[in-house]
């Protein structure tokens, strides 16, 4: 019998007061692979990614993962299952340098000192890994160009050596070249055996790493493709809605005999 | 050792200036303030006034001053904790009042013994900011409003506690006495003090020195190391003579470099004092990070009301009394004013996010000696109070100007989207 996937969401909803974000939505993430999730602005993507983390808790539905039901209440629950994440809006803390936000939450110390030297040490070792160039670790984040933040939060979250992997758009504030080094990033973590959720309005981005593609669409699943068979405008047209409703849910609700 | 932190603030700043472009490791930041403006204003302060009035600077009158800053000074403190997370605790002054007053009540009144009788009154500060903190943190209500109620009620409390006994004569033997007029006199402990600060500095300095090169990363050189530690000797040797000079040093100034020298150390130095400046520097990456933000803040309402017990225990010590009138001096907010402007003069932001304890210490310094100077000409209350205003509003323009130019160098640079607190005050 294969393994189970790493994660599996089962019938989650989210209401935000009036707005029902998202609604009923399944998801499965293996090791090894890297799921796309793609939809309209507001269609939930972000809200999910949130619920993974333990940011913003669902109101309903299953998490699973290795194929035990499991609770993910804060973010410390995704942290310590090996949930990592970056998000959207590169939220940072202003005033700390590049080091005090890689290790936020999961500082080095003894016995409640900080071991500054040691945070230091590996985050230039981890930068120079990832071949980042920030011109000073200990530089407040508040000076960091839109890249380099974006560069930060992506090392951040490699930092706990997780499982699972939620990039929000990793791809927003990049340049060219960064961009290309990030997809061969992806590519190296989903060969170590990581499972990468991706989110990305970037159909070359998304061609060009994830193995599946999920659709969501006003908080509903909308459709879930492999890669390597589906045509670039079949995705498309289930993101805005042209496609079948009825064809994708039943693509979904098969999702688990799929090979 | 306030200076010496600011000599290195000075020295970061040259070097910073000197290499242009690349960021010193330690240097001063974008957004902000480097102690150096504030020592030179304080060294104007000096000079100005000693210009006046020769007795300024004379030995007499820096140990008055010593002993003086204690009060504002460790009430400052706590206003640093609280602005660190971007808040503001408009009722220390009272709270310094009601402990005041509650351990005269319990003490002298009711006979409980002088040591439990402070603890009460220390632990009831504590409890009066875990209110304030709730209710900011849980119930949501804006802080300035929480504590701006709590400003009148624990003044009328403090009215009420005396309203049976009116005003109450502490026991000027006793141990809240002895908090402002006991003198550790003879050279040996003020030199021995001196060096012992100096030497933890060297060996400090020389050990970070030794692992960051031991794991391969930039140090800095030995020779400044110890011109660092030269100037901080000169400066604490020289505040040792000075001491000596009149009774020696005061309890009151070590109580205050104590509180002063501990909170530096949690804040910089403990996980705990890190999860204090990520709910200053970013609500939203705190939460996200794990951070319990709402028990953060109840927890610097409480060091906030802790240390506003503390230094009201000063205050009462320092007028070995506790009265009505006093209380009412408490509630119209004269120390409450002087604290917080302490904490800005002394470079901590009320944006959050941004200070040191320390400020607390050259703030208290500034704003006291402009006090002492006043005092000493014979110039009224009322110029006196124009001018601690004046000299607030001045320290916080500069604050927000500086916010204002870390803002528009973040904007030029950055092209992604700006994300909590930041977002919103911007
Ligand atoms: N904290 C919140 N409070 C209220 N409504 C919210 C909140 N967060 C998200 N929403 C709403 O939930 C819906 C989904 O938002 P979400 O950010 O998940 O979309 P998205 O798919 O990530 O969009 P985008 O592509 O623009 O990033 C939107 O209608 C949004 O307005
Ligand atoms: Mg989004």
């Amino acid at each position: 019998m294969a393994a189970p996937p790493l994660l599996t969401l089962r019938g989650v909803s989210k209401r935000f007061g009036g707005v029902q974000a998202l609604v009923d939505v399944d998801l499965q993430i293996r090791a090894g692979e890297v799921v796309a999730l793609v939809g309209d602005n507001g269609a939930g993507k972000s809200t999910l990614v949130k619920v993974i983390a333990g940011v913003g808790p669902a109101d309903q539905g299953v998490i699973e993962w290795e194929g035990h039901t499991v609770q993910i209440r804060r973010p410390h629950d995704a942290q310590a299952l090996g949930i990592a994440a970056v998000y959207q809006d590169l939220a940072m803390c202003e005033s700390l340098d590049v080091v005090g936000n890689l290790f936020l939450g999961r500082e080095v110390h003894r016995a409640g000192i900080l071991d500054e030297v040691e945070m230091e040490r590996r985050a230039r070792e981890l930068m120079h890994t990832l071949s980042i160039r920030i011109p000073d670790v200990r530089a407040p984040v508040a000076i960091l160009s839109g890249g380099q933040r974006q560069a930060v939060a992506i090392s951040r979250s490699l930092l706990g050596a997780p499982k699972v992997l939620l990039l929000d758009e990793p791809t927003a504030a990049l340049g060219v070249e960064q961009t290309s080094q990030l997809l061969d990033l992806i590519e190296e973590l989903r060969d170590r055996g990581l499972g990468v959720l991706l989110i990305s309005h970037n159909m070359g981005d998304i061609k060009a790493v994830a193995d599946r593609v999920a659709v969501l669409r006003l908080g509903r699943n909308n459709g879930l493709f492999e890669v390597p068979t589906t045509t670039q405008e079949r995705i498309i047209s289930s993101i805005t809605g042209a496609a079948d409703n009825a064809v994708a849910h039943r693509t979904t609700g098969e999702e688990g005999a799929w090979p | 050792m306030a200076v010496g932190q600011s000599i290195r603030g000075y020295a970061d700043a040259v070097r910073h200036r000197l290499r242009g472009g690349e960021a010193a490791r330690r240097g001063l930041r974008v957004g902000e303030r480097g102690p150096l403006l504030v020592i030179l204003g304080l060294i104007v302060i000096w000079l100005v006034f000693q210009g006046l009035n020769a007795n300024f600077l004379s030995p007499r009158n820096l140990s008055d001053l010593s002993v003086d800053i204690a009060a504002t000074g460790l009430v400052a403190v706590g206003i640093v904790f609280v602005l660190l997370i971007g808040e503001i605790d408009l009722s220390v002054g009272s709270v310094s009042g009601l402990a005041g007053a509650a351990f005269a009540v319990l003490n002298v009144y009711l006979g409980m013994p002088e040591w439990l009788a402070i603890i009460v009154a220390v632990v009831a500060g504590t409890a009066v900011g875990a209110v304030h903190g709730f209710f900011f943190a849980r119930v949501g209500v804006p802080a300035f409003v929480v504590t701006l109620a709590g400003l009148l009620a624990w003044n009328g409390l403090t009215l009420y506690l005396l309203g049976a006994s009116g005003t109450i004569n502490i026991d000027e033997g006793g141990l809240v006495a002895a908090l402002t007029s006991l003198y550790f006199s003879g050279g040996i402990i003020a030199y021995g003090l001196a060096a012992v600060g100096t030497a933890g500095y060297f060996l400090a300095a020389r050990r970070s020195r030794r692992r960051r090169r031991d794991a391969g990363m930039p140090y800095r050189p030995l020779a400044e190391i110890g011109v660092r530690t030269g100037l901080l000797a000169v400066l604490t040797f020289a505040t040792a003579h000075v001491l000596t000079l009149f009774q020696g040093v005061p309890l009151a100034l070590l109580i205050f470099l104590a509180v002063v020298i501990g909170s530096d150390l949690v804040l910089r130095r403990t996980r705990s004092g890190r999860k204090v400046f990520a709910v200053g520097g970013g609500i939203e990456a705190a939460r996200r990070a794990g951070v319990d933000v709402a028990r953060v803040r109840i927890a610097m309402f409480m060091v906030s009301g802790t240390l506003a017990a503390v230094g009201g225990l000063f205050v009462a010590s320092g007028l070995t009394s506790a009265s009505p009138t006093t209380a009412r001096a408490a509630g119209s907010g004269m120390l409450l004013i002087n604290a917080v402007a302490a904490a800005v003069i002394g470079g901590t932001s009320m944006f959050g996010g941004r200070g040191s304890a320390w400020s607390a210490l050259l703030g208290a310094l500034v704003i006291q000696s402009i006090a002492s100077g006043m005092a000493l000409l014979g110039i009224q209350d009322a110029v006196q109070f124009m001018v601690t205003g004046g000299v607030l509003l001045a320290a916080v323009a500069a604050d927000s100007l500086t916010r204002r130019a870390a803002a528009r160098a973040r904007g030029s640079i950055r092209r992604s989207s700006r994300s909590g607190r930041g977002a919103m005050l911007h």
